[in-house]
């Protein structure tokens, strides 16, 4: 008798394999989503933000979901992608971190050796057409040093003073290249808020995926800071004086 | 009967199979001389229109006499270069010396090879000198083809710079210059820089940083220097 | 032909709470010309003599790079050695790979410990025949370990092992505290004034004979043979110089 198959949406099947094993399945577009994820270096560490939104295709779904992340005391996560594949690879971190705590050697999992990690992961997923469907901005201090670093479903790497995944690759990068680059050892931590917010306004205005309660967070030498989520004052004066569908 | 309801095979290669390459572009040069290799690449990293940084160098020392400079998709790139010092390690502590530059040529070719049927998509070039102290300059497709030369142009900016070099280094159809004939090394090097500043004009994913590592007996030099950002 | 009945295997205890194989394995290590480690807050140092099994024959390799921070010397089974070097090398890679940092020296240290362990447990199995001191450089600073074929892994500030390294030990324990602020120079000369006192009588450190291993905050793992040494060497004699007169 032959066994009864059904089509996934989604779902890559592989005919072969599935009779044992059911079908092989795999991402091949992420469902609940976050949008952007801005971050840069300032005078003393990291900004990065990100906004309390996950979508379920244009339905806003999630309106209190956490995209900003602590990794042990100096590095900060920032996601956009697939939420569910996040939480995956939290899981994963939060297993290594634990692994780290209990050796109990005084050796830190520092920054840099976070982000090879993910990276690693990231890649070997992609090398298997089974990718965890996110971008990952990396943030933190190693070794009294600023780092800040990027990594996506493809296993693509970088390091940059700023960094901004999705929408705002397109909206906040520019903003952020202009007052950031070249000045980031000089901008104080009032400054770096308010070109966060900047950015972040921005992209409210124009990305119909955002919303507009946020999540700011920095990393000094001091460790890891995650605000709570907040509002940002908006303008809509013009919009009263567009009549029907605007121009 | 519902049992017997079985539903035709779907093809696993349909129209949403996801495509695990990208192209980051990015451009690298080797030009041979003499006594002295130069390699040299742009550090700019790309992701269709969008510049991801300005600064994520492509060409590494493998060893104190051997530079490999890569372009293509950066990921592949990375680890290709990760899995090459590696083995060039594991080489040093099995034979106490470090590996020449022929033999890493070889051994990157195989490394490349080993994986024909899913392949790092990258353009490699690899420089050194040879047994006799002479610059040499390998370059390869992403599944391990390899061919020594005494220069050449990868990446996204190679159809550029490919005919300038066949033009100032090779002397390619000019009746009166000896095309044997090797450039010294100041030469070469302002070729090298030329071929950047040209490339950076005109290939929107080139620029930012060159990078240029002169190989000779005393050992690799790095330069660095700035090409426009637009 | 056995000490007693209760030395068949590594396996068997005897009555006095005793593991036979393993205190022969220890013997081994015993009988391997002596090496000797130091640190100051900086950097760690690694000293050997070197043996030719006879007029012919090279000398045998004492200390060996694991990679750029961490080094080791042996002392007793050379053969058991390259095992373990083997080892933590391929260690030290896969940290690198994995989570692109040093291999901290007291994990690398304590995953050697384990596999002497097992052999110690396990039916049908050798205990490793070598002492090893592992130095090395991480985020916490230089180390210096020692291991043994009981699996036993200790820290130290300075320690010795191999034939009369009983000698060397006596020495480090007078000089230890001076060791913390000493530049690395001086500190190499006082592991090899150390290393001079396990020496038989008429037998004298040459070039030939030494082998010196150092890696510290600013120093990466350096192995010195032959012609190199001879710079400490001198030193040496200089400093026996100055205490005679």
């Amino acid at each position: 008798m032959d066994p009864i198959e059904f089509r996934l949406p989604h779902t890559i099947h592989r005919p072969a394999a599935s009779a044992k094993h059911g079908p092989v399945t795999r991402t091949t577009q992420p469902i609940v989503t976050g949008t952007s994820v801005v971050a840069f270096k300032y005078k003393d560490g990291i900004m990065m933000a990100a906004d309390c939104l996950a979508s379920y295709g244009s339905l806003a779904r999630f309106r209190n979901e956490k995209r900003l992340m602590a990794v042990g005391e100096t590095t900060l996560l920032g996601v956009s992608g697939d939420m569910s594949d996040f939480q995956h690879l939290q899981h994963t971190l939060e297993g290594l971190l634990t692994q780290e705590y209990d050796m109990d050697d005084g050796q830190k999992l520092g920054t840099k050796s976070v982000y090879k990690c993910i990276s690693n992961i990231m890649y070997n997923r992609r090398s298997k057409t089974d990718p965890l469907w996110n971008s990952y901005v990396i943030g933190g201090i190693d070794n009294g040093q600023k780092f800040l670093g990027f990594v996506d479903l493809y296993g693509t790497t970088y390091q940059s003073t700023t960094i901004s995944t999705g929408f705002g690759g397109h909206l906040a990068q520019p903003i952020l290249r202009r007052r950031v680059e070249g000045r980031e050892d000089e901008i104080t931590e009032e400054e770096a808020v308010q070109i966060l917010e900047e950015c972040m306004r921005v992209l409210f205005y124009r990305d119909a995926r955002s919303l507009n309660k946020l999540r700011r967070a920095k990393v000094t030498a001091q460790g890891v800071e995650v605000s709570e989520p907040y509002a940002l004052e908006t303008n809509w004066d013009f919009a009263e004086s567009i009549v029907g569908y605007g121009s | 009967m519902l049992s017997s309801i079985t539903q035709a095979p779907v093809e696993a290669h349909s129209h949403n199979r996801w495509e695990p390459y990208v192209d980051n572009g990015g451009t690298s040069l080797a030009i041979a001389g003499a006594d002295f290799v130069i390699i040299a690449a742009d550090t700019r990293q790309s992701d269709g229109y969008s510049i991801n940084t300005r600064y994520d160098p492509k060409a590494f020392e493998l060893s104190n006499k051997t530079v490999i400079a890569t372009t293509g998709y950066a990921a592949d790139a990375k680890r290709l270069v990760e899995v090459m010092e590696q083995k060039a390690q594991s080489y040093f502590h099995k034979h106490e010396r470090v590996m020449s530059t022929p033999a890493m040529a070889q051994l990157l070719s195989n490394t490349l090879y080993y994986k024909r049927f899913f392949p790092y998509y990258v353009f490699p070039i690899l420089a050194g000198l040879d047994s006799q102290g002479k610059g040499a300059v390998f370059t390869y497709d992403p599944v391990g083809n390899m061919e020594r030369t005494v220069y050449v142009a990868c990446g996204s900016a190679s159809a550029l710079v490919q005919p300038f070099l066949d033009n100032q280094v090779g002397f390619a159809n000019q009746r009166a210059a000896d095309p044997n004939r090797l450039l010294d090394r100041e030469t070469a090097r302002k070729i090298a820089i030329d071929a950047f500043t040209g490339a950076t004009e005109r290939d929107i994913y080139t620029g930012d940083w060159l990078e240029i590592f002169t190989i000779d007996q005393t050992g690799v030099h790095r330069e660095k220097r700035e090409l426009k950002r637009d | 032909m056995f000490r007693n009945q209760y030395d068949n295997d590594a396996t068997t205890w005897s009555p006095h709470g005793r593991i036979f194989q393993v205190e022969y394995a220890s013997e081994a290590v015993k009988q391997g010309s002596a090496v000797v480690g130091l640190k100051s807050k900086d950097n760690v140092v690694l000293v050997a003599v070197k043996r030719s099994p006879n007029e012919l024959a090279s000398y045998q390799k004492k200390i060996v790079r694991i990679d750029d921070h961490m080094g080791i010397a042996m002392a007793g089974l050379t053969s058991d050695a390259r095992v373990l070097s083997n080892y933590l090398r391929s260690e030290a890679m896969r940290s690198k790979m994995v989570y692109g940092r040093a291999l901290p020296v007291g994990r690398a240290v304590t995953s050697i410990g384990d596999k002497a362990q097992t052999n110690t447990q396990e039916y049908g199995r050798r205990p490793y025949g070598v002492g090893l001191l592992v130095i090395g450089h991480d985020d916490t600073g230089p180390h210096l370990y020692e291991f043994n074929p009981s699996g036993v892994v200790s820290e130290y500030y300075a320690y010795s092992i191999g034939a009369r390294s009983q000698s060397a030990r006596t020495n480090l324990e007078r000089n230890f505290e001076k060791f913390e602020d000493m530049p690395l120079k001086e500190l190499i000369v006082q592991g090899l004034r150390a290393l001079r006192d396990t020496l038989q009588q008429g037998k004298l450190l040459d070039t030939l004979n030494t082998s010196i291993g150092f890696v510290g905050k600013d120093a990466k793992m350096t192995i010195l043979d032959g012609e190199d040494t001879q710079a400490y060497l001198d030193l040496l004699d200089e400093g026996e110089a100055m205490e005679t007169e």
